[in-house]
Formats: structure tokens, sequence, C-alpha cells
């Protein structure tokens, strides 16, 4: 295996073993190690990309992990078409935000910790996407899990971000723990977890089904969900969703790179590498794609309303997850890998732009106290608006062009579920393309609402953050054109490099219907654009006014559909009581304990009892004497 | 030169020999770390040349002791003793260190106790004769019943005095199954002997609930298991320690070396009742977890729910749930141990237990945050840590047994990420309480003690084969003794057949 292979995950790991060690002592310089391993990082990942497209996969072994029994599993490496693209996205996106962190993150305390914490997340991120097998995948899975749980509380004297790191976690295992039993469930099915074997034996399994706790349910969905449990968690889906709004507690740069462009993707890449699992269950599909479909609309509709800048980006995120896994549920893989791409460039510019604003503000977060930002940090507002007209897919822009594809494959597929995805996609691409707006126009345009001290401070950004901005607003761009489809007179490249892995489902529309429905999707987005320009530059008054009418359904939006409040009520609330009250008093305490400390005490009692036969009083020893006597007489006498 | 008897009587002489050291602590500290750490030392040997190939005992030892009763003095060990061995040996050095402020009175006894404690147990995983073995078995109450009930806490006497009855019941009622067995096969108390037997299966199944009972009061598994969380409340730090450490590995290795190669057909027939125990042990601990405000109860009960996995392991008696089984109680025996040194270092500093006492420690002894977080992460069984690779291992040999209780166990992953990433928050997040403001950060000594731990935690994690080869023969031996013995093919292999 190339040592430079190998560099890609292990120079993070050095920089974040050696960051943690050392980082005190280094001071304001602690960002060097990590940002010179993860540069060294981006570029073997290139290398590595070029390697990959003169056909030269990878697929090697480094040494056993666990052996017991029939069960072996190694730590290997795959870089395939796949993979290399992960890489790309992974790396540059990292190396950026190190960069903008460097301006981000002056003067906090704890920034040699920070800067360790992103090593390590990218150590972990990387051996997820590299490994060659499930468990491997299943390592970096819970090791970027960790890395996020540590970045969420970073500043863990809040006790919200502390409670938001938490709850990452936890209901990250709830995903976790159907995943692992798929995992368990593949074993046994396949004898191995490494790719190359279980996809060589998916066809085996297929149309086979097996008995489980009494239900008879068809072997390849119930892998495929069980798999898909932990996609849930990881992408923020219905039902699992509650916890990325919550892990905004973070610093904006781990948000940009953690929760947006990278890990929360790590669903949408578990589902686009078992596509041959997957594709032999057509049910799991649907309901992947049904799931997209109701995720990307129920967060977009929710990003309506917020009033924080970074929790509208944060939902913007779930819906656009949605996005990729309704092109995975139509057999599009491809398709949702290039939004994975795209998204990833303009979603973490989204968020760094964010960044930049509340550095520029001082800590602020709410809109309501922005406005009219555009003249004080004009990079920022330049970049920001790059990064919205991609997310609302106006053409040329990367957005667009991934958007579209999604879209296309989801009309295409002629399903009852790929139809239904395309419409609340089209719609959900009105209501992007509006929220999106909606926040650049309440930060960047009109009056500034906040207060004069903080009018006074307002600036740019230096230009270790903005520079980052700049780049990663060439990505917003240029990053879709490597998929320019058919109907547009491109030959979509981006497809046919990933189809040695991915496949490609073949479009049946003619070049005409193609691009009607082009049109259509950009009428939608431009439709969104308007709206937002007339309800929040044209007649400002109009959003509360709406509010009131609709006070209702504006409340329940603004409180996210209540699913927090939900879960608090019937799953936290009850669990505790149920422990506190039931095992802990009535069962541990009264139940066992009674019984335990019950028993000596019986005793105790009938010894005390017994003790009053010993009285001292001789006519009573006489009286038990004579009695004794007469009971044995009597047995004598009948016995004989 | 008879290495194991080595292992036994020089903790216990070394012990004995403080009775002639003077009377100044630091004296008696120093011999007893130097004696802990050449017993260390002497495991080595047993680590490096312990033949890997085969599931004959090694290193053995035999002996006329009472030759009218033909007991032996009978020493050996196998892949699946081995580890112990090692365990123990390094968990007494730990112990040694820990107590080194802690234990301020009573200095030169405590340290008697701790090391006489130590070749006891020695002598119980080492031990190939059962009468030997009820010897060391019963001798290991004595020192723990003194360290609990002389060096605990306010409510000590109860908390001892019920950790003595408990494990006192057990152990006679094994005593019976022993006897019964040493009658039933022809008078001998050899254990391979014993294991080499075909009873009949009314004995076996007598015998059996009569093992059950030392050895399930033992591990502890629900609901013989409430002496446990007194036990540790009261226990000084390195009491606890050593109960949670090793003692209580004492009931699962019990099942491993008797229960299952003796009464085959009576393990298969009771495996159902042992898997329910099991899950039910995992669940119930996890979530009393959740209503506990005590540190050392919470851990306790950890300890409990973890100790449900080994014995979920066991009972499935597959490879892959035994190697699993018997790797997570070296890893429990690490981490568990790890979080007990881990309160005792800030009960020291606190001398509070109540987790509302808590808060901000990260911001006030970060090193040990550090420290805790990957104890922490081992306890909830992040893969990269020991922790995972022995639930990995039972839930898989669970699953290709009886999947119905392995999918219940994994609900023991999330309930376990709650009340241990909960019990950190409290902890060491949010603001800096008044009590725990101006605490002294971590002195050489402590990370001293804590560091190896770490090391051995991510050293399994990352190359778990390390450990894993020496279990795998004698496992493998084991596995078909107990199912040849029934002449029933791997169990599991069956239960999860798919449909034509």
């Amino acid at each position: 295996m190339p040592i430079s292979l190998l560099a890609i995950p292990f120079l993070p790991l050095a920089a974040f073993v050696l960051t943690l060690l050392l980082g005190k002592q280094m001071g304001t310089r602690a960002h060097w190690l990590p940002i010179i391993a993860v540069l060294i990082s981006f570029c073997c990942a290139v290398a590595a990309f070029f390697r990959v497209q003169s056909d030269e996969i990878i697929n090697q072994d480094i040494y056993t992990w666990i052996s017991s029994g029939e069960f072996k599993v190694s730590v290997g490496f795959l870089v395939d078409q796949l993979t290399a693209v992960m890489l790309l996205v992974v790396t540059s996106v990292s190396s950026l935000v190190h960069i903008y962190s460097v301006g981000y993150m002056r003067g906090e305390a704890g920034y040699y910790r920070f800067f360790a914490y992103l090593s390590l997340f990218t150590f972990s991120m990387l051996m997820l996407v590299m490994g060659n097998n499930f468990l491997q995948l299943f390592f970096g899975w819970e090791a970027v899990g960790l890395s996020s749980y540590l970045l969420i509380g970073f500043y863990f004297e809040k006790n919200s971000a502390a409670d938001a790191g938490k709850k990452a976690f936890i209901v990250n295992r709830f995903g976790d723990f159907g995943f692992l039993l798929g995992l368990l469930l593949i074993f046994t099915q396949f004898g191995s977890l490494h790719y190359a074997e279980v996809f060589g034996l998916v066809p085996n399994i297929d149309g086979k089904s097996i008995h489980l706790l009494g239900m008879e349910i068809l072997l390849p969905t119930l892998i495929a969900l069980l798999l898909f449990c932990g996609a849930i968690g990881k992408s923020a889906q219905i039902p699992l969703h509650v916890w990325l709004p919550d892990a905004m507690e973070g610093p904006t740069p781990v948000s940009a790179l953690i929760h947006a462009a990278t890990m929360v993707t790590a669903g949408v890449f578990l589902v686009a590498r078992c596509n041959p699992l997957f594709a032999l269950s057509p049910f799991a599909l649907d309901f992947i794609t049904v799931l997209g479909a109701i995720t990307a609309l129920f967060a977009a509709t929710i990003a309506l309303v917020q009033t924080d800048i970074k929790r509208v980006v944060a939902y913007s995120t779930v819906s656009q997850l949605a996005y990729m896994f309704i092109a995975c549920g139509v057999g599009a893989y491809a398709a949702g890998i290039f939004h994975l791409f795209t998204h990833a460039f303009f979603k973490a510019l989204l968020f760094l732009g964010c960044g930049s604003v509340i550095l520029g503000m001082h800590h602020e977060q709410d809109l309501r106290s922005m406005g009219g930002l555009k003249k004080y940090m004009p990079i920022t507002y330049w970049t920001f608006l790059l990064a919205s007209l991609s997310i609302s897919g106006v053409p040329p822009f990367a957005g667009f062009f991934s958007k579209d594809e999604i879209l296309l494959m989801a009309f295409n597929s002629g399903s009852p579920a790929g139809q239904f995805a395309f419409w609340i996609g089209l719609f959900v691409a009105f209501l992007t393309a509006f929220y999106s707006f909606r926040l650049l126009f309440l930060v960047f345009h009109g009056e500034f609402r906040g207060t004069t001290e903080q009018k006074k401070h307002v600036h740019e950004s230096p230009l270790v953050v903005t520079a980052p901005l700049m780049i990663l607003a060439l990505g917003a761009i240029a990053s879709g054109w490597f998929g320019i489809p058919a109907g547009l007179g491109g030959s979509n490249h981006w497809a046919q490099f990933l189809e040695p892995v991915l496949g490609h489902p073949h479009v049946q529309l003619s070049h005409g219907a193609e691009l009607g429905l082009m049109l259509i999707s950009v009428a939608a987005g431009a439709g969104g654009i308007v709206l937002a320009f007339f309800m929040y530059r044209k007649r400002p008054e109009l959003p509360s006014h709406l509010a009131n009418r609709f006070a209702g359904a504006y409340r329940v939006l603004l409180n996210k559909y209540y699913v927090d409040e939900l879960y608090q009520f019937a799953i936290v609330k009850p669990s505790l009581w149920f422990s506190q009250h039931v095992l802990l008093r009535v069962f541990d305490i009264r139940g066992i304990e009674g019984v335990v400390n019950g028993l000596p005490r019986l005793i105790g009692a009938f010894a005390n009892k017994l003790r009053l036969l010993q009285d001292g009083a001789v006519s009573h020893y006489l009286a038990w004497m004579g009695g004794g006597a007469l009971v044995l007489l009597a047995l004598l006498l009948t016995r004989y | 030169m008879p290495l194991l008897s080595v292992l036994i009587f020089f903790p216990i002489l070394g012990g004995l020999s403080l009775l002639f050291v003077e009377r100044k602590t630091e004296t008696v500290r120093l011999v007893a770390l130097v004696v802990s750490l050449f017993e260390l030392v002497f495991t080595l040997p047993v680590f490096f040349l312990f033949d890997k190939t085969t599931h004959l005992m090694q290193f053995r030892e035999q002996h006329d002791w009472i030759s009218a009763l033909n007991i032996n003095y009978a020493l050996g060990i196998d892949g699946i003793s081995v580890l112990f061995v090692l365990l123990t040996a390094l968990i007494t050095v730990l112990c040694v260190l820990v107590s080194w402020e802690s234990i301020q009175e009573k200095v030169k006894e405590f340290y008697i106790a701790l090391l006489v404690l130590e070749g006891a147990m020695m002598g119980v995983f080492c031990a190939l004769d059962f009468f030997l073995f009820y010897v060391f078995w019963e001798a290991m109450l004595i020192p723990m019943f003194l360290i609990i009930g002389v060096w605990g806490g306010p409510n000590r006497l109860y908390a001892t005095i019920k950790f003595f009855l408990y494990t006192l019941v057990g152990s006679l009622l094994m005593l019976v199954g022993i006897i019964l067995l040493y009658l039933g096969a022809g008078r001998t108390f050899d254990v391979i002997a014993l294991a080499g037997q075909a009873y009949p299966f009314k004995l076996q199944l007598l015998v059996f609930w009569l093992f059950f009972a030392a050895f399930a009061v033992k591990v502890p598994m629900w609901p013989v298991h409430t002496w446990l969380p007194d036990a540790h409340t009261e226990a000084p730090t390195a009491g606890s320690v050593i109960l949670a450490g090793v003692l209580i590995k004492m009931g699962a290795y019990g099942f491993l070396r008797f229960s299952l190669p003796m009464l085959p057909q009576a393990t298969i027939a009771m495996l159902t009742p042992m898997l329910v125990l099991s899950v039910i042990a995992i669940v119930y601990g996890a979530m009393v977890c959740l209503a506990q405000t005590d540190l050392k109860r919470l851990v306790a009960y950890s300890s409990v729910s973890h100790m449900g996995f080994v014995t979920l392991g066991l009972f499935a008696l597959n490879q892959q749930g035994l190697e699993g089984s018997i790797l997570q109680m070296i890893n429990h025996g690490l981490v568990t141990g790890a979080l007990f040194l881990a309160i005792g270092i800030v009960y020291e500093r606190t001398h509070t237990r109540e987790i509302a006492a808590y808060g901000g420690l990260a911001t006030t002894m970060p090193v040990f945050a550090g420290f805790f977080m990957v104890f922490t992460l081992a306890a909830v069984g992040l893969p990269g840590t020991n922790g995972f690779i022995g639930e990995w291992l039972i839930l898989l040999g669970a699953f290709r047994a009886q999947p119905v209780y392995a999918v219940i166990a994994a609900t023991g992953l999330i309930l376990g990420a709650w009340y241990m990433l909960w019990l950190y928050q409290r902890i060491f997040f949010g603001g800096v309480g008044e009590q725990v403001r101006s605490l002294i950060p971590l002195n050489v000594r402590e990370i001293v003690t804590l560091v190896p731990l770490v090391l051995l935690i991510f050293w399994i994690g990352i190359y778990p084969d390390a450990l894993l080869d020496f279990l795998r023969v004698s496992v493998g031996h084991l596995v078909e003794q107990v199912h040849g013995a029934t002449g029933l093919a791997e169990a599991g292999q069956t239960a999860l057949m798919p449909i034509p």
C-alpha cells in the first residue's frame, strides 16, 4: 500500500495526538501541526484521485483487527471512485475550515483543544470513507460521532452546549442500534464484513426471507433498513433529525465542516457504498425516497421562520441531505453523491459566511438584530450571495446541476415514490430559494436593526477568514460543471466516473423533456427568490402580518413541530420516571432488598421468640420437661 | 521453578513480611509497592512462555495434600485463566498506588490484607483441584471483608456483613455441589477429571443450580446483585477497584471452568433462564444507573449491566460469545477499575460522592477530565477502545445463538451512552461549582496510576488479537466440550437459517 495513501488519514491522527499533548505549550501556534497535516492529506487525496482516474483501484488489508472463530475482520483500505470523491470533499473542506478557524477561534480558551479535535475529526472521517469493510466504517462512524460530541460541547461551561453534544451522541446511538444489528445480520448471512466479499455474495440472498422476532421479512429489505437506521441518525433524517439544529451550539467552523459538508453526509455515503444491497430491496429504496421527500419538506418549512442565523442553515442542511436520499432512493446514487459534492461547497460557504457575520457582529446570532451588513462586509456578502444562488438552483451555479439531476432522476424513475419525491422536491426547491434569500435579505439588506453600540463595531473579517470564503465560492460556482447533463449538451462526466461503483440508471426521457423539467425547477427557484424579495424588501411588514394571521401554523413551525417536546414527554421523562420509581424504588429497594434484609430480620424475630423459652423460671422449665416427656411417651406408645 | 506457586505465595509472604517492618507508613507502602511490582514481573514469564497452541493446562504443579480424601495441591493455567492472572497482578499494583494517601490508618494491616487477597485471587485462577479452589475462594472473602469493614465508609458494617452473607450462602451451596460431584465422579477433586465424566442429567441439574448460587452472586447476576452497590459505595477505593477489577470476575470464571465443561447437558437445558437473566441485568442495570445520585453507586450498577453482557456471551456458548465474554471481563476489570480509581482520586479532594455536588471539573482539572473521558468512552464501547471489541463479539455470539437476546442487549448501547455521558456532563461540564473551585491537579503518582490503563484500553481496542490469541484454542476446546457432550452442532447455526 502506497505510503501516500496511508498518510491521508494518519497524518491528521498524528497531529491530533501531538497537538493534544503539546498544544498547551504551543499556545497561539497550536494550529500549525493540524493545518500542515490536513494540507498534506489534501495533496495526497488529489494524487489518489488521479490514480483512481487512471483506473488504479486499491483494496488492501493492513492487519487483522479482530479474529474469533469464523469471524475475521481486518483494518484495510479501499480507494475507488466513490472514496476518491469523498477524499477530495473531506480534505478540501477540512483544510479550508482549519485555516478559517485560525481567524475565527483566535484568542479562545482551549484554542489548541479545538485544533486537536478538528484533526481527530478529519482522521475519523477519512477512516470512515477509506475503510474496506463494514466494521471499519463503523469505527469511523462512531469516531466522527465522538469528534462531533467533543466539538459541539466545545464551550462545555455552557449548559446548552454540553446538552447539545450529549444529545447528538445519544440520538445517533439510536440509529447505531439498528446499524449494528444490520452488521450482525450481514455477517451471519455472508460470513464476512468486507465490502468486496459481501457485495460479491449479495445475489445469494435475493428473494430470501427470514423469521425474526416472529415476523417473516425479506432479508435484503431487513438488512437495508437496518443499515439505513444508521444513516437516519448520522444524516439527521426524520425521526432522528433533532440533534442537528442543537449541534449549532458548536463553534461555527465546526458546523460548516462536520454538520454540513462532511459528517452528516456519511449516511448518504453509506447508502451509496452499499448500493448492491439496497438494489435488491425495492421496498427499502421506496422507503428511503419517501422519507427523504418528507424530511426535505419538513425541514424546509421549519427553516422558513427561524430567527437564529445558524438554525436556518441547519434546517436547510437537513432538507438538502434529504434531497441526496431521494436520489439514492430512486437508484441514482451518482446524483446523490453529486449533490453531496456541490452541497459541501455551497453549504460550507453559507456556514462560514454566517460565521463571518457572527464574528463581525461580535457573537450576535439573531437575525432580528442584523440587516444592512452588505456595506460593512462586502466580501462576506458577495460570497454569501453566490452560495445562496447556488443552493437556490440558479444556473449556472453548482447547486443547479446537482439538484436538477436529482429531480430529473426522481421523475425518470417512474415509480409512485419517485413521482411523489419529484413533486415534493420541486416544491422544496421553491421553499429553499425563499428561505435562503430571506436570510440573505435579513442579514445584508435593509436597515441595521441592532443596537448603535453593535453598529459601531461591525467590521469585515480578516483575510484568514475571507480567503476560505472566496475559495469556497469558486466551488459553489463551478463544482457543478463536472456533471453537465446531456440535455444541455454535456456528457455528465460525473456519472460516468462513478459508474463502476454506483451504476447508472437508464434515462428514458428525451432531451426536450429534460429541458422542460429543468425550466420548471429553475422557475421554482426563481419564484422563491422573487417572493423573498417581495416579502422582505418590498413589503417588509408582510412577514409579521402573515405570522399574526396564521398564528397557529407559525407557532408550530417556530417550535419545530414540537418534536423535541414530544420526545421529552414520550421517551425521556417516562424512562427516567420508570428507572427511578419502578426499577429502583419498587424492584430494587422494596422487592429484592426487602427479601434480602427481610430474611435475616425474619430469622432474628423468630430467634427472639424462641429466646423467650429460656426465661430462667424453673417452673417453666419443669413444665416444658414434663410436656416433652409426655410427647415422647405418646410417641413410644403409638409406635409399639 | 514452580511459577504459579510463587505467584500465589509471594504476595502472601510479602504481605506477612510487613509484620516485621517498622511501623513507619512510608516504609510499609514502599515494601507493598515493591512486592506488588515484583509479582507483576513474575507474571511476565507466564505471559511470554505461555503456549497458545494448546488447550492443555500449563505450568502444572501437583502434590499430594490430603491423600485420604484424594485432595491434591494441583495448579495449572490455560488460555481461559492466564489473562486473569495478568489482570490480577496489574490491578493490585494500581491498588497499592491509589491507596498511597487515601489510607492513613492501620496502613500496615491494610497492605497485608491487600497482598494476602492478591495471593488468594491468584490461587483461585490457578487451582486445578476443586477443593483447593474452594479454599482459595473462601480465603479471598476474609481480607475483602476486612478491607471493606475496617477501611470503608460510614455504613461499612452493614455493607460488609451483607457482602459476607451473600457470598457465604452461595459458597456453601457450591460446597455441597462440589461434594456431590466428588462422589458422583468416584472421589476425585481433579478439575480435568471431573470435566471428563458424564454425570446423570438430574445430578447435573442439581449441581448446576448449586454452583449457580455461588457464581451468580459473585458475578453478580440479576436479581442477586444488591450487595454490590453497597459494597462498592462503602469500600475504600482500592477495595472497589479489586472488587470490580478481579473479584466479580470469579463468578463468570466459575461458570467457565466448572459449570460449562462439567455440566454440559444441564447448561444447555438451562440456557433460556441464563440468557433471560443476562439481558435483564443489561437493561435493568443500565436503567437504574439513570436514577442514581451517587457516583460509586452509579458505576456499581453499570457493572451489573456490563456483567450482563459477560454472562450473555458466556451462555451464547459459541466461540465469539465466549471469547468476547472473557475479553469483556478483562475490559471491565480495566475500565470499571479505572472509573473507581478516578472516582477515588476526585473523592480524596472533594470528600463527596454526590453527583450533584460536582460540575465544571473540566475547567479545574482538565488532565483528569481527559483521562475520565477515555474511560467513559471505553465504558460505552466506542470502537477503538477495548469495550467495543468485547461487546461486539458478545453481540455477535448471542446473535448467532439467539438473535432476540442480542437485539435486547443492543439497547444497552443506547442506555450506556445515556447514563455515562450524562454522568460525565454532570461532573465535568457546566459552570464551576462552589465545592470544586480549588481542586489541585493530578499529581505524578496519580497520573502514573492512570496511564497504563489508558494505554491498555487503546491497545486492546486496536489490536485485540494480542489477547484473543491466548483464548482461541482453549475456548475452542471448551465449546467442543459443551457441544460435543450433548451431540449438538454449534448452537446458533440452526437458529438463523434463511427460509428457502
